[in-house]
């Protein structure tokens, strides 16, 4: 693990920060005996999809906070958008749209009385072109027709549209979203997905927090998975799920080709089959010609899912009781 | 972000609630000693109370002396103690800071609210007063505490003098409360807190056991704002309670801002 962070902390130097959206650089935060963040070297890109991945309490959301200078680093170097936060926090955070922990909002005024409250509050809100980019922000979370409604009164998944559309309202450039389907429907989900896949077309970078495997895997080109304060695997989505060479071949007639592939066959699953080889044809071509009926053929991919189990260690959130000693 | 503060604190039905209390509760004791003409003896219950009856120009400094103890003190508390733990447990204080504001500008914007809220409060209840009591005891011309008459024009002065040392006094309280909302996400902690110091001083203030520390308690010189309305006023314990809170209110603000700014924001 302390190798795979060497490694990480060398790409980090290495890379231009030209580029870098998110870099740090030794990010540690100690809250009293707790280390919450070890050193996390990020590197976010111009144009990434990333997905911060980690079970709860693994510490994403102490990292995020470091990033909008919420939270003061013990130690590190963090750089947003090419500028130091949180020395340059308001050159830094101007382009940077945010949704933390669950939205909020001032439960006694309407959503659009909340996000003309919030644009006012801080720099890159103009005045003339507030209403209009109010429309625009409810429009792409799916809120435009809300009204003068409380925010009281809205479900938890309108509140989370909501705060998107706070985190929308400018056009940042980055986007830095925690959890951000939480609480919504299957629908609601698919249509933040798509959002965030076309905003990210049109050029904004997505920073998004998930313990959800399936919504990163959807959604992110790259990933960065911490534990326990660590980040300890960081990469492209399609390198970390590259081939393993093996074939997975699906047959109602495993035994028999068990035999037939004599040893090549690594392991047995039912009717799934896992064969040390890297051309699949040839392998088809072989098992058919004997008389065995394949039902799927290809090579072997590991999901996100084998990654992750590969290089955490049992939920954070968990706590097993103290080791007695025999007496 | 002072516009935006400002904005936040009207729009509160709080903010109007509040201010509608303290109007009801002098209009209520206008109407006690209108009906019924039993003034307190002069000497025994809240200061200048007694002098009402005979004139109605008196009653904006009186209804000042029956708020001043306790409800305007709470009222100031709960809003001050609300400015920054009440985004806090909201969460709205973590996008604020994040859009980003910065943390000094913030809590200059929040102090700026708290003293736009003691204003209206404190303008409220002497306009009010000054509308209550010269229609239910008339407006002869003035008597001062100490007995010469004084024209409406002085004695408006003095009204004047009477909320802005008053707005002052509260302005302490506003900066215990503020403070007390930096280190808590709980806005009732911190208007509880803020309470319980003023309590400890008042009951302080009352104890002769206590006479050593008794010129430094807080609310040591409040009532002092009686001395507006003395023929000639009486300058010494006025100026010494400017002082005072003075000293307050920088220490307890150059806290906050210190604590406020080097604070992780976990809420």
């Amino acid at each position: 693990m302390t190798a795979t962070a060497r490694t990480l902390g060398t790409t980090a130097t290495a890379t231009p920060t030209a580029t870098g959206v998110i870099t740090t650089k030794g990010l540690t935060k100690r809250f009293g005996a707790v280390l919450a963040v070890d050193d996390v070297n990020l590197d976010v890109r111009a144009g990434d999809r990333y997905g911060f991945l980690g079970p709860n309490g693994s510490g994403k959301t102490t990292t995020l906070r470091m990033v909008l200078g919420l939270v003061h680093a013990t130690r590190g170097h963090i750089e947003v958008l090419g500028q130091p936060v949180p020395r340059q926090s308001k050159a830094a955070l101007a382009d940077v749209g945010a949704l933390v922990e669950g939205p909020a909002a001032y439960g006694h005024l309407s959503a659009r009385a909340n996000l003309a409250l919030m644009d006012a509050a801080g720099p890159g809100g103009g005045l003339r072109t507030r209403r209009r980019r109010i429309n625009a922000a409810l429009e792409q979370v799916g809120l435009a027709g809300v009204g003068r409604r409380p925010v009281k009164q809205y479900s938890l998944g309108m509140r989370q549209r909501l705060g998107l559309a706070g985190a929308l309202l400018r056009s940042p450039r980055l986007l830095i979203l925690d959890e951000p389907t939480n609480g919504l429907d299957p629908q609601g989900i698919r249509e933040v997905r798509d959002l965030l896949i076309a905003l990210n077309e049109a050029g904004t970078t997505v920073f998004l927090s998930s313990h959800l495997l399936a919504e990163v895997e959807q959604l992110c080109t790259r990933v960065g998975i911490v534990d326990r304060g660590r980040l300890v695997r960081q990469g492209q989505l399609t390198e970390l799920r590259a081939p393993t060479g093996r074939i997975a071949v699906r047959t109602p007639d495993a035994g028999r080709a068990v035999a037939l592939l004599d040893g090549r066959a690594e392991e047995r699953r039912e009717d799934l089959l896992l064969v040390r080889t890297d051309d699949a044809a040839a392998l088809n071509a072989a098992l058919v010609g004997d008389g065995v009926r394949v039902v799927e053929i290809g090579p072997e991919r590991r999901t996100l899912e084998d990654v992750v189990l590969e290089v955490t260690s049992a939920g954070s959130d968990r706590i097993g009781a103290p080791q007695r000693s025999p007496r | 972000m002072i516009g935006v503060e400002l904005v936040k604190l009207l729009r509160r039905p709080r903010t109007w609630v509040s201010v509608g209390l303290l109007v009801a509760l002098l209009t209520i004791v206008a109407l006690f000693l209108a009906a019924t003409e039993i003034g307190p003896r002069p000497g025994e219950g809240p200061a200048l109370l007694s002098a009402v009856l005979s004139n109605g120009q008196l009653f904006p400094a009186a209804a000042l002396a029956i708020v001043l103890p306790l409800f305007l003190p709470v009222a100031v508390a709960v809003v001050a103690g609300d400015s920054i733990a009440g985004e806090a447990g909201a969460g709205t204080l973590r996008y604020l800071l994040a859009r980003p504001v910065g943390r000094t500008r913030l809590v200059m914007a929040k102090l700026v609210a708290v003293i736009a809220f003691i204003l209206i409060a404190v303008v409220a209840v002497a306009l009010s007063a000054y509308v209550v009591g010269t229609n239910l005891f008339g407006s002869e011309p003035l008597t001062s505490v100490s007995g010469r008459s004084v024209n409406t024009a002085d004695a408006t002065r003095r009204t004047i003098y009477a909320v802005l040392y008053i707005g002052w006094s509260m302005l302490g309280v506003a900066a215990v409360a503020l403070f007390l909302s930096t280190l808590t996400d709980s806005s009732l902690g911190a208007a509880l807190g803020a309470l319980s110091v003023l309590v400890t001083s008042q009951v302080l203030v009352a104890l002769d056991a206590a006479a050593a520390v008794r010129p430094y308690l807080p609310t040591r010189y409040w009532l002092a704002f009686v001395d507006f309305f003395r023929d000639p006023i009486l300058w010494r314990d006025i100026e010494r309670g400017i002082a005072l809170q003075g000293v307050y209110v920088a220490v307890l603000l150059a806290m906050t801002w210190a604590n406020f700014t080097t604070k992780d924001i976990t809420s």
